[in-house]
C-alpha cells in the first residue's frame, strides 16, 4: 500500500499523473510535465512536497545536540526563522541525508528531511539523543503538509492568497522563515527560483492548494521537480549522494565547517579522508540525453580516467542535456570529455554549475 | 484518445500505415508516447537502412526515459521525417501524424501478422490493469 499525502486526492481530481515514489503516491505530471517546468521558470508553479518530514526537536540544549548532529555549524543560526543547510554524516563521513535546519527558538529548532530517507534519520536522531542529550524531545511532524510555491512570481501569489501573510513575509530574505498563523512560510526551495516553502496543518493543505491554483499557480509534479533542481545544480538524495558518498566528493564541501573546534559526528573522518573525487557539472555537446549512471571517460595528461553521471536529463531552459557527474580530481573546468551512451561516445563540455539560476542560464 | 482503425500496430507500440505506393509509414502510438511523457529526442535510422523485423531502428527519449523504436516490418528505409529531430514534441501533440520513418516491406506476410486497432486496444487495456 502506497503512502499518500494529504494532497492526494486533490491530485487526482485534477488528472495528475500517479507514480511511486519510494513508497509514495506522488504526481508526476499534470499533462506535460515540460509546460510545469517552464511555468515555473516565468512565472508560479507549486509542489506537494508533504512527503517530505518536518521533524521538531525541542528541550533545553538543543543547539548544543545540533553541534554535534550535523556537519554544518547551527551556531551560524543566530536570528529566529533563520534555516541552514547541512548535511548528517555517519561516523565514517557518508552522508545520511541532506537537510534544512530552522532556528525557531533555543528550545526548538525543526529540521526537514527527504522522504525517502525519514525513518533511518528519526532512528539516527533518537539514538544520538539517546546518548548525548536525553532531555530532548525529538517529534516527527507527519500531522503537516508541505507546499512548495515556486517561481518568480510565487511569493506575490503566496500573499494574494493567504490573508495577512505579506506583511510578514515581505522582509525575509532567502533561507529565512516566519510563522503566519498555523502557518510555517520559508524563502527557501529547490528549483533556482524564488518562492516559498510552506508548512502547515495537513487539514488545511487542500484549501491553500486549491486556492493558489485558482490565483494562477501551476500545479507541478516530481518530473519538473527534478529537471529544476538539476538545472539549478541541487543535489538529490540517493542519486548524487548516498552513505558511501561524503562531501567533498558530493559537490558539497561549502556545507561543512571544519573551521570552529567543534566536534560533530563524521568530522575525524573527514579530517583523514584524501579527496579523490568531485563534482563537476556536463553539458552535452553532441545530440542525445544524459542520464545518471551512464559512464564518462577518456584521457588527459597521459593517463585515462572514468567517471560517472549522478544526475542526467535534458534541461529544458537550455534546450540541451545536462549532468552532474562525479570525476576524479584530475578533471576540471573546460575539458572535454566522453560520455558511453548506449553503443555510442558523445562529447560534454566540463562545467561549473548552477547551469540556471533565476531564469537565467549561468553557463 | 482513440486508436485509428485503418493502421496496423505491433506489440511495441509502433504504428504502421499502408500507403498506396506500396510503402509503409512508421511511428509510435500514442498510448507509447503516454507512457514516455514529454519527448526531447529522436534518432531517426538512415535512408536505405535494411532492416529485419523487430530490429532497434530508432531512439525516442522523453524527459523520462529512452525507449528503442523497433522495426514492426522488415525491409528497406525509404525516408525519415527529419524535421521531427528538432520537434519531438510533435509526437506528443500528435503521435498519429508525428511519424518516425517510412519503409518498403520485404514479406507481405509480416504485415497481416501486426494487430489491428480492436487486438491494439485489448493490449493497452490490458496494461493499463
Amino acid at each position: 500500500m502506497l503512502k499518500m499525502t494529504p494532497l492526494n486526492h486533490v491530485h487526482r481530481d485534477m488528472n495528475a499523473k500517479m507514480v511511486d515514489f519510494g513508497g509514495w503516491d506522488m504526481p508526476l505530471h499534470y499533462g506535460s510535465q515540460l509546460d510545469e517546468h517552464h511555468k515555473i521558470r516565468q512565472d508560479s508553479g507549486m509542489f506537494d512536497v508533504s512527503h517530505m518530514l518536518p521533524v521538531d526537536i525541542r528541550g533545553p540544549q538543543v543547539r548544543d545536540f545540533l553541534r554535534h548532529l550535523v556537519a554544518n555549524n547551527v551556531d551560524k543560526l543566530t536570528l529566529p526563522g533563520k534555516a541552514l543547510y547541512s548535511c548528517m554524516l555517519t561516523p565514517q563521513g557518508g552522508i545520511i541525508d541532506d537537510l534544512i535546519i530552522y532556528f525557531l527558538s533555543e528550545t526548538w529548532f525543526r529540521i526537514v528531511v527527504n522522504a525517502g530517507t525519514a525513518d533511518k534519520d528519526v532512528a539516527w536522531m533518537l539514538k544520538q539523543r539517546d546518548q548525548s542529550a536525553p532531555q530532548l524531545e525529538i517529534s516527527p511532524r507527519r500531522d503537516l503538509a508541505m507546499i512548495a510555491v515556486q517561481g518568480p512570481n510565487a511569493r506575490a501569489k503566496v500573499w494574494q492568497v493567504i490573508p495577512g501573510s505579506q506583511s510578514l513575509t515581505e522582509e525575509l530574505k532567502q533561507f529565512q522563515s516566519a510563522a503566519v498563523g498555523q502557518y510555517f512560510i520559508a524563502r527557501t526551495g529547490y528549483t533556482g527560483e524564488d518562492g516559498f516553502e510552506i508548512i502547515l496543518p495537513a487539514a488545511d493543505a487542500p484549501s491553500l492548494w486549491k486556492a493558489l491554483h485558482a490565483a494562477g499557480v501551476a500545479p507541478a509534479g516530481l518530473g519538473a521537480r527534478d529537471t529544476l533542481r538539476l538545472e539549478a545544480g541541487m543535489n538529490l538524495y540517493g542519486q548524487d549522494m548516498d552513505e558511501t558518498k561524503h562531501p567533498m566528493e558530493s559537490g558539497l564541501t561549502w556545507t561543512v565547517d571544519l573551521k570552529s573546534e567543534r566536534d560533530f559526528i563524521g568530522k575525524n573522518a573527514l579530517l583523514n579522508t584524501s579527496t579523490t573525487h568531485h563534482l563537476v557539472g556536463l553539458v552535452l555537446i553532441d545530440r542525445g540525453v544524459l542520464r545518471s549512471h551512464q559512464h564518462v571517460v577518456g584521457h588527459k595528461d597521459g593517463s585515462e580516467y572514468q567517471g560517472e553521471i549522478t544526475s542526467g536529463g535534458f534541461s529544458p531552459t537550455m534546450n540541451q542535456s545536462i549532468a552532474l557527474a562525479r570525476m576524479p580530481m584530475q578533471i576540471t573546468i573546460g575539458d572535454e570529455v566522453n560520455v558511453i551512451v548506449r553503443d555510442k561516445q558523445l562529447r560534454a563540455n566540463v562545467v561549473k554549475y548552477p547551469f540556471v539560476r533565476n531564469g537565467k542560464i549561468m553557463i | 484518445m482513440s486508436i485509428p482503425t485503418q493502421l496496423k500496430y505491433s506489440k511495441s507500440h509502433e504504428w504502421v500505415k499502408s500507403e498506396a505506393d506500396g510503402t509503409v509509414t512508421i511511428g509510435i502510438t500514442h498510448h507509447a508516447q503516454e507512457l514516455l511523457g514529454d519527448m526531447v529526442f529522436i534518432e531517426l535510422p538512415e535512408v536505405g537502412r535494411v532492416l529485419k523485423q523487430k530490429e532497434e531502428c530508432a531512439v525516442a527519449e522523453s524527459v523520462k526515459a529512452a525507449a528503442d523504436v523497433y522495426s514492426p516490418l522488415s525491409g528497406e528505409v525509404t525516408a525519415v521525417n527529419s524535421p521531427l529531430v528538432d520537434e519531438p514534441g510533435k509526437i506528443n501533440e500528435d503521435a498519429y501524424s508525428a511519424w518516425l520513418f517510412k519503409m518498403k516491406p520485404s514479406n507481405a506476410a509480416e504485415l497481416d501478422g501486426l494487430l489491428d486497432a480492436a487486438a491494439y486496444t485489448e493490449l493497452v487495456d490490458s496494461e493499463d490493469h
